[in-house]
């Protein structure tokens, strides 16, 4: 250290890097109230799609209760119908009991892989076009757009003090508001009940409180969510936007903004008629059109975030921008990351969709596709199940036979009646009899099952002492065939006995 | 602990001053209608206080406007569940034992009452399923002391067997031998006998003096070849089922000191219909005749 630097060190005061705890509070608030995003109007290609896939899922949504399919007299002819009293699915030809639930779990795998494997190709696809909220709240903008004008007209009528027509714009939207939820929780409840009887049921103050209750809640979820809480809910509230970074890699394609041709942004100056108004600046003429219509409103320029939802709406602004300045369209494109470092350094782009998550996403998926496709094959229309009864555990009659007694259930899964013969095996000498029968014990009975339920019965099976002599434990196979038609159960089971 | 609060660049937020291996955490401030949600959740705990049984004060507690208990909510349930079976027990009254059995959602309800009074009722000595015990005998076999149609169960359940109650089933064994009625060696000799009917004899010749024994002192209750009469309750010894036991030795102790199993009845204990279900239920355990 020399004498200069300890002289300055003495003559200056060192600044401390501190505040007071007051002043800190007031620069670092707790809560901030939402800001609010008036997204404007756009015409585009990406627009349009999003218009085509929104049309799409309302449509699918609330026509298809009303689709009919016809399984006959025992059982409801609407084609998807979750039957929560009958404790059924039904979806077109598949129908789906309690204890096969787990085509749905398969169902939900497929829906979460794919959720995957278009967001490893495509990006955020999902949050952009087809997710519920991103739908209702384009929706609800549109009502909103209609009613209040665009952008600028919403920005001054919510500064505007309240007058009849300010008052009178928003009755009309929140109505319409209103009446979209109400549409859309009374669809709902439409998949649970016949559609028709419901929705006559409905208006005619007939339905259950439970229907009421459950209309209730989506009318006033979908006017909450959709018209009020919008893109808080893809940044506060869905844990999607939060992981499905982990699913993008530089080959996935998001919305991008070509930095390289784009910056150093600037307002487009007059310049002299013969000068480049383009040299030494970017293309960007820093309109904010992007920022404006951003149905989250963030400024993609400042690159990849959380909050982009991906729907590609600033793509289309900006293009009808580059359009008007006559530069090349696509500053904001749908592009890969790669590519964009490939375009930066002017080399050729390129298009990476074999990688290595994308082979095992769609791997998984082949795989659980072809599983669910096997088990729906596979689905048998009737099930056998016994339970052996475990007190007694075995009975001693007078004569020395040995019975045990089991309860039998037979699903049978066709429409119509069927009648069973029920037989066993591995028992040499045993008979059966139906608990509460009058028939004598046989080596075969005969079972009746009513269309779509389960029939049960609780069956005698009596052996000779000599059949189990020595034997605590026996094994059981339950044969049941049907009298008619096809298909076939066994279970196996066991039969107990003194051992002595 | 915090350590230094630093303005993050990209979001313009500051830092908690948290660092946990370089990563740090942002001081982001939560959306204002958070905070709104959570004093509209102790709005709503205020209403729950004034609705519902809340506070403790020194010799109970609050008790809300809507008066609700938790005992008094089970028993509007019981009520309506009671009301809902009123129906079925209505039925169940009126008619037949028989009828009960033939008639499938009769059968159906009294199978399921029967089987919940019996688990609180009658299995702790005829075991979960009537699967019996020694000296309570099983109730899903084949074999009846008082028989096994649904009326002698019914009268059985109301009346009991050996109590106090004046129509009780009632019979009685003498001791035999606690009572010098028979010697040693003529018990021994009918006890032969008595398994030689069940084909266990190991003794030929004692079965043979037996016999003489059991025509003369046994055949009045147990009838001739041991097969037992449910009239009076006495049990068939030419069976392969044993209420106290069927070896030798037990046997032996039976003639000697009698056995005298008893149950109590159920009349009074038990409504009119709820025995009726208990009948059709344990007839229909797997011995019902």
């Amino acid at each position: 250290m020399d004498g200069g630097d300890t002289k300055l060190r003495e003559r200056d005061v060192a600044v401390e890097d501190a505040r007071s705890v007051a002043a800190q509070k007031k620069e670092l608030p707790l809560y901030v109230s939402r800001i609010k995003v008036h997204p404007k109007d756009v015409k585009g290609l990406f627009r349009r799609l999003k218009w085509a896939v929104l049309a799409f899922c309302l449509t699918i949504y609330y026509v298809a209760p009303f689709l009919r399919w016809d399984r006959g007299p025992t059982a409801p002819d609407q084609a998807i119908l979750i039957d929560m009293p009958g404790r059924k699915a039904y979806f077109f030809m598949i129908e789906i009991w309690p204890q096969e639930v787990y085509f749905l779990t398969g169902l939900l795998i497929l829906a979460a892989i794919g959720l995957f494997l278009v967001t490893s190709l495509f990006g955020r696809l999902w949050c952009g076009y087809a997710c519920p909220q991103t739908v209702w709240t384009d929706l609800f903008m549109w009502v909103e757009r209609k009613i209040e004008g665009d952008r600028n007209a919403r920005i001054k009528l919510d500064a505007a003090p309240y007058s009849v027509d300010k008052i009178a714009k928003r009755a009309a939207k929140h109505a319409a508001w209103l009446a979209i939820a109400l549409a859309t929780g009374g669809a709902w409840v439409l998949y649970f009940a016949d559609a028709p009887t419901t929705l006559r049921e409905f208006f005619a103050g007939e339905a259950s409180f439970t229907q009421y209750l459950f209309v209730g809640i989506f009318t006033a979820t979908t006017y909450t969510l959709a018209g009020w809480a919008r893109e808080q809910v893809c940044t506060y509230m869905c844990p999607w936007p939060r992981f499905q970074s982990a699913m993008l890699d530089d080959e996935s394609y998001v919305v991008t903004y070509e930095k390289w041709r784009g910056e150093p942004r600037g307002k487009l100056a007059k310049t002299q008629i013969d000068a480049d108004p383009w040299a030494g600046r970017g293309d960007c003429v820093d309109c904010n059109s992007c920022v404006a219509v951003c149905p989250t409103g963030i400024d993609i320029r400042d690159g990849q975030q959380l909050e982009c939802i991906g729907c590609g709406l600033c793509i289309d602004a900006c293009d009808a921008v580059m359009d008007k300045v006559g530069r090349p369209r696509g500053l904001i494109r749908f592009d890969t990351l790669a590519n964009q470092t490939c375009r930066a350094e002017g080399k050729p782009a390129h298009h990476k969709f074999i990688r290595p998550r994308t082979m095992i996403y769609a791997g998984v998926l082949v795989l659980v596709s072809a599983v669910m496709l096997v088990a729906l094959m596979l689905r048998t229309t009737v099930e056998l199940n016994v339970l052996r009864d475990r007190a007694p555990l075995f009975v001693t009659l007078s004569d020395g036979q040995i019975r045990n007694a089991y309860t039998i259930h037979i699903l049978n899964k066709t429409h119509e009646s069927r009648d069973f013969a029920l037989a066993v095996s591995g028992l040499a000498g045993a008979t059966l009899a139906v608990a509460g029968a009058e028939a004598a014990p046989a080596t075969r009975i005969v079972l009746a099952a009513k269309p779509d339920a389960v029939a049960s019965y609780r069956v005698f099976v009596t052996v000779p002492a000599a059949t189990v002599a020595g034997r605590a434990s026996s094994s059981v196979r339950f044969d049941l065939t049907p009298t008619a038609g096809t298909g076939a159960a066994r279970y196996d089971s066991v039969f107990l006995a003194p051992g002595k | 602990m915090p350590t230094k609060i630093e303005k993050d660049e990209i979001t313009g937020t500051d830092t908690t001053g948290h660092e946990w291996d370089g990563i740090k955490e942002l001081n982001t401030p939560l959306p204002k209608w958070w905070v709104w949600t959570f004093y509209a959740t102790i709005v709503w705990s205020i209403g729950y206080f004034i609705a519902y049984p809340s506070w403790p004060t020194l010799s109970g507690h609050t008790t809300g406007v809507l008066g609700w208990t938790q005992r008094g909510e089970i028993a509007e349930k019981l009520a309506e569940a009671k009301a809902q079976r009123a129906p079925f027990v209505n039925r169940i009254e009126q008619a037949p034992l028989d009828e009960i059995r033939r008639t499938p959602d009769l059968l159906n309800f009294a199978m399921a009452g029967g089987r919940s009074v019996f688990a609180e009722n009658c299995a702790p000595c005829h075991g979960a399923g009537g699967a019996g015990a020694k000296g309570y005998p099983n109730l899903a076999d084949d074999s009846w002391l008082w028989g096994g149609k649904l009326e002698d169960i019914h009268t059985t359940i109301v009346h009991g067997i050996r109590n106090a109650n004046a129509e009780s089933r009632t019979s009685v064994m003498p001791r035999f031998g606690a009572d010098g009625l028979l010697n040693a060696r003529q018990i021994d000799d009918v006890a032969e006998y008595v398994l030689s009917l069940s084909r266990r004899a190991t003794n030929a010749d004692g079965a043979k003096r037996g016999e003489a024994v059991f025509v003369e002192n046994c055949v009045a209750c147990h009838q001739e070849g041991g097969v037992g009469s449910t009239e009076i309750g006495a049990p068939n010894l030419a069976a392969n089922i044993w209420v106290y036991g069927g070896d030798k030795a037990t046997i032996v102790e039976t003639i000697r000191n009698s056995r005298a199993g008893a149950m109590p009845g159920w009349t009074g204990r038990l409504d009119d219909a709820t025995i009726k279900m208990l009948a059709v239920y344990v007839h229909a355990l797997g011995g019902g005749r």
